[in-house]
């Protein structure tokens, strides 16, 4: 017989993450047997999926590990290929990618603090109910996501696995007259993401007050906030890593009880993501977007993994400054569509990006013909897996001594997972894990 | 219609880029939230139900556990709809298949720890070779508008059509200039419509996501081929990408 206070909690595929994980805690007379955050999303096996295609498809191919980075995956994958066969962007180039990106932080933040997480802080089971009660709110982020969706279709040609985005150069650019378009309502969304944070700032009291400090991996750079370029740091060390180091920093291994690859550096494990970035970088954040985040308790570097949700906005107001600095740049210069001869050449690239979810590498290795011979690809959401767990481990007996019920701890559970935003189609290394019955 | 019809969607092996899709909607889909009843939507909303009127199903097939919850889904389901090529014919998953053992391939990936059995899937199917369909839009990833016509279709009780014509039509309706006359390859001639040309519209090739038309028009392309120069296994080399193979089915 078990005793009532035993938990036994079983979520099978969490709802409202990108991709297939299951939650297994058990617990007999007051002691621990088990605590797991599982994932088993089917192995898609991109690495192998490469091998032998050329140089020019990567992109194409490795665009489609997800849905939602898809144009994060891209510019690794097209940073990889650039660095293994000595390939230079235009700066041109180089402010349309940089502006796609900004594009695609704001899309995905946006999508999951107000579609996936604010439904947690109300307690309700999906975002559809606010049609109802809160339409003025559903209106607004719908514009704002659907301007994030429309910057990536001008310049990406498509919101989704952008098209234009070619090795070296882009395949088409945008008009004048497009990106003035884009200034305009860009303009408009700061107030829209002004009274998107007041949203936040109203819901806020139902964060949960959980912290555990943690190595926070991101990239850094000298002259920004990192997102497209930089080296790797951490919070643990004082000089930084450069990207094409990166096995150094991400250590991946593998685990005999959960067979994922796991990722540690300096401590049991680290987080990527936004609150990484911002634990890292926050020096460097605009005066606006750094004080929506004061606004919303974010005032320096935070242990709390739930305020991740809080960097996402103001990372997204953020984004729509740098979105606003680049258009600025491309209405002032001469646009021109460049050639390029690419002749390919043997040797091995390494790309690494900061996407929605955390820092992203893409590693290639090529033959002279521009055939891929290896790939190794490091996804973000796998980073975090190792330190979802640790946190699990510290939340389930703290949450326990609190009296907090199955059902509540279930929540605190399941919300923490959606807090880190998991993209678990993104991991081309997880795997089943059995149930411990 | 009386009560609003019961729609599900769930996903397999993909990226997940299809439903987002559906998201990308917008404001259409606060409209559509409205014309039926979304009941299991594991990505957005937590619930589930017993039974659908339309189930849409993304993603591609690659372990029996999978293919046991496929079955399932299709027993509580009247109609079924695959959508995005994932679902339609394994999509880029199909990738893998190129490889002669699925060791091979856990090899690349997990090199000394390939044999662990958490490792273990099949060759990639669509989902067709495992449950009967009822009805697919293709595309990697789908077109949101072509999404929402299927919708309004079902829900007007008419029976949605896939173009059976190459995207060289939609391309010359756009009168973009044919990319083989700038020195790249392309695979309009075979591809299915739908998409709007939208590669070739934005400067790049036809990668044909959304798989060939139904009788490809072979001799045509190996005449463009030759006029151009290029040869057969320069096509082959792209047509696989997406999991087409001209030589069979779909």
């Amino acid at each position: 017989m078990s005793k009532t206070n035993d938990l036994n909690i079983h979520v099978h595929h969490i709802t409202r993450v990108e991709g297939h994980g299951n939650i297994a805690v058990n617990t007999k007379n007051g002691k621990i047997e088990q605590i797991q955050w599982q994932v088993p999303e089917a192995p898609r096996f991109f690495e192998a999926m490469v091998v032998g295609r050329d140089y020019s498809q990567l992109a194409t191919i490795t665009s489609r590990i997800c849905g939602i980075c898809s144009i994060g995956h891209t510019f690794a994958s097209l940073k990889a290929t650039e660095a293994a066969m000595g390939i230079k962007i235009s700066e041109t180039t180089r402010h349309l990618r940089e502006l796609l990106l900004h594009g695609e932080t704001l899309q995905s933040h946006v999508l999951h603090v107000c579609y996936l997480v604010v439904p947690d802080l109300l307690n309700i089971n999906s975002v559809f109910p606010l049609i109802e009660t809160h339409k003025d709110v559903v209106l607004l982020v719908t514009k704002l996501h659907r301007l994030a969706n429309e910057l990536c279709d001008t310049i990406g040609g498509r919101t989704t696995h952008p098209i234009r985005t070619r090795v070296g150069r882009f395949s088409m650019l945008p008009e004048k007259k497009e990106l003035e378009a884009l200034k305009k309502r860009l303009t408009e969304a700061v107030d829209d993401l002004k009274k998107l944070a007041d949203v936040v700032k109203s819901l806020a009291p139902a964060i949960p007050d959980f912290t555990r400090e943690t190595e926070y991996l991101s990239l850094t750079y000298d002259k920004e906030y990192a997102f497209y370029d930089g080296d790797c740091t951490t919070t643990d060390i004082d000089k930084t890593i450069p990207v094409k180091e990166y096995q150094r920093v991400v250590n991946e291994f593998v685990v005999p009880q959960s067979t994922a690859k796991y990722g540690k550096f300096n401590r049991g494990s680290f987080m990527v993501g936004a609150l990484a970035r911002y634990n890292n970088n926050y020096r460097q954040l605009s005066p606006l977007a750094a004080s929506v985040a004061e606004m919303l308790g974010l005032d320096g570097v935070n242990y709390n993994p739930f305020m991740n949700n809080i960097a996402q906005v103001a990372e997204s107001v953020f984004a729509v400054e740098r979105a606003l600095y680049h258009i600025d740049w491309l209405l002032d210069n001469d646009l021109r569509l460049e050639e390029l001869e690419i002749k390919p050449r043997a040797g091995r690239g390494v790309g690494a990006v900061e996407v929605p979810r955390g820092v992203l590498f893409h590693d290639y290795e090529y033959d002279d013909q521009g055939k891929c011979v290896k790939a190794n690809c490091v996804i973000p959401t796998n980073l975090n897996h190792n330190n979802i767990q640790l946190d699990f481990e510290k939340m389930v007996p703290e949450t326990m001594k609190q009296g907090k019920s199955e059902k509540e701890i279930q929540f605190h559970l399941e919300m923490l997972v959606r807090a880190y935003d998991p993209c678990i189609s993104c991991s081309t290394h997880y795997l089943d894990v059995e149930f411990k019955k | 219609m009386s009560a609003k019809p019961k729609v599900a969607f769930f996903d397999f092996a993909c990226c997940e880029g299809c439903q987002l899709q559906i998201a990308n909607l917008e404001e259409d889909v606060v409209q559509l939230a409205g014309l039926v009843d979304v009941v299991e939507f594991r990505e957005v909303l937590t619930g589930s139900a017993p039974e659908y009127d339309i189930a849409f199903i993304e993603g591609s097939i690659t372990r029996k556990a999978d293919e046991e919850r496929l079955k399932n889904i299709r027993s509580r389901s009247k109609l079924i709809v695959a959508y995005g090529q994932c679902a339609v014919t394994g999509g880029i998953n199909r990738l893998k298949n190129r490889w002669q053992t699925m060791d091979e391939v856990k090899k690349q990936v997990y090199g000394d720890h390939f044999n662990m059995p958490h490792l273990d899937t099949y060759r990639t199917k669509g989902i067709d070779e495992i449950v009967k369909v009822d009805l697919y839009i293709p595309g990697c990833p789908i077109n949101r508008d072509e999404f929402l016509q299927v919708v309004k279709e079902l829900l007007l009780g008419k029976t949605p059509k896939m173009p059976n014509y190459p995207v060289c039509v939609e391309c010359k309706l756009k009168e973009n200039v044919c990319l083989f006359d700038t020195g790249i390859t392309c695979l309009g001639p075979l591809a299915r419509a739908g998409c709007g040309a939208i590669c070739p519209s934005n400067g790049a090739p036809c990668d044909a996501c959304r798989g060939t038309v139904a009788d490809p028009n072979k001799n045509a392309m190996h005449e463009i081929l030759m006029k151009y120069n290029y040869t057969v296994a320069q096509i082959k080399n792209k047509i696989d990408i997406f999991g087409v193979d001209p030589e069979v089915k779909k």
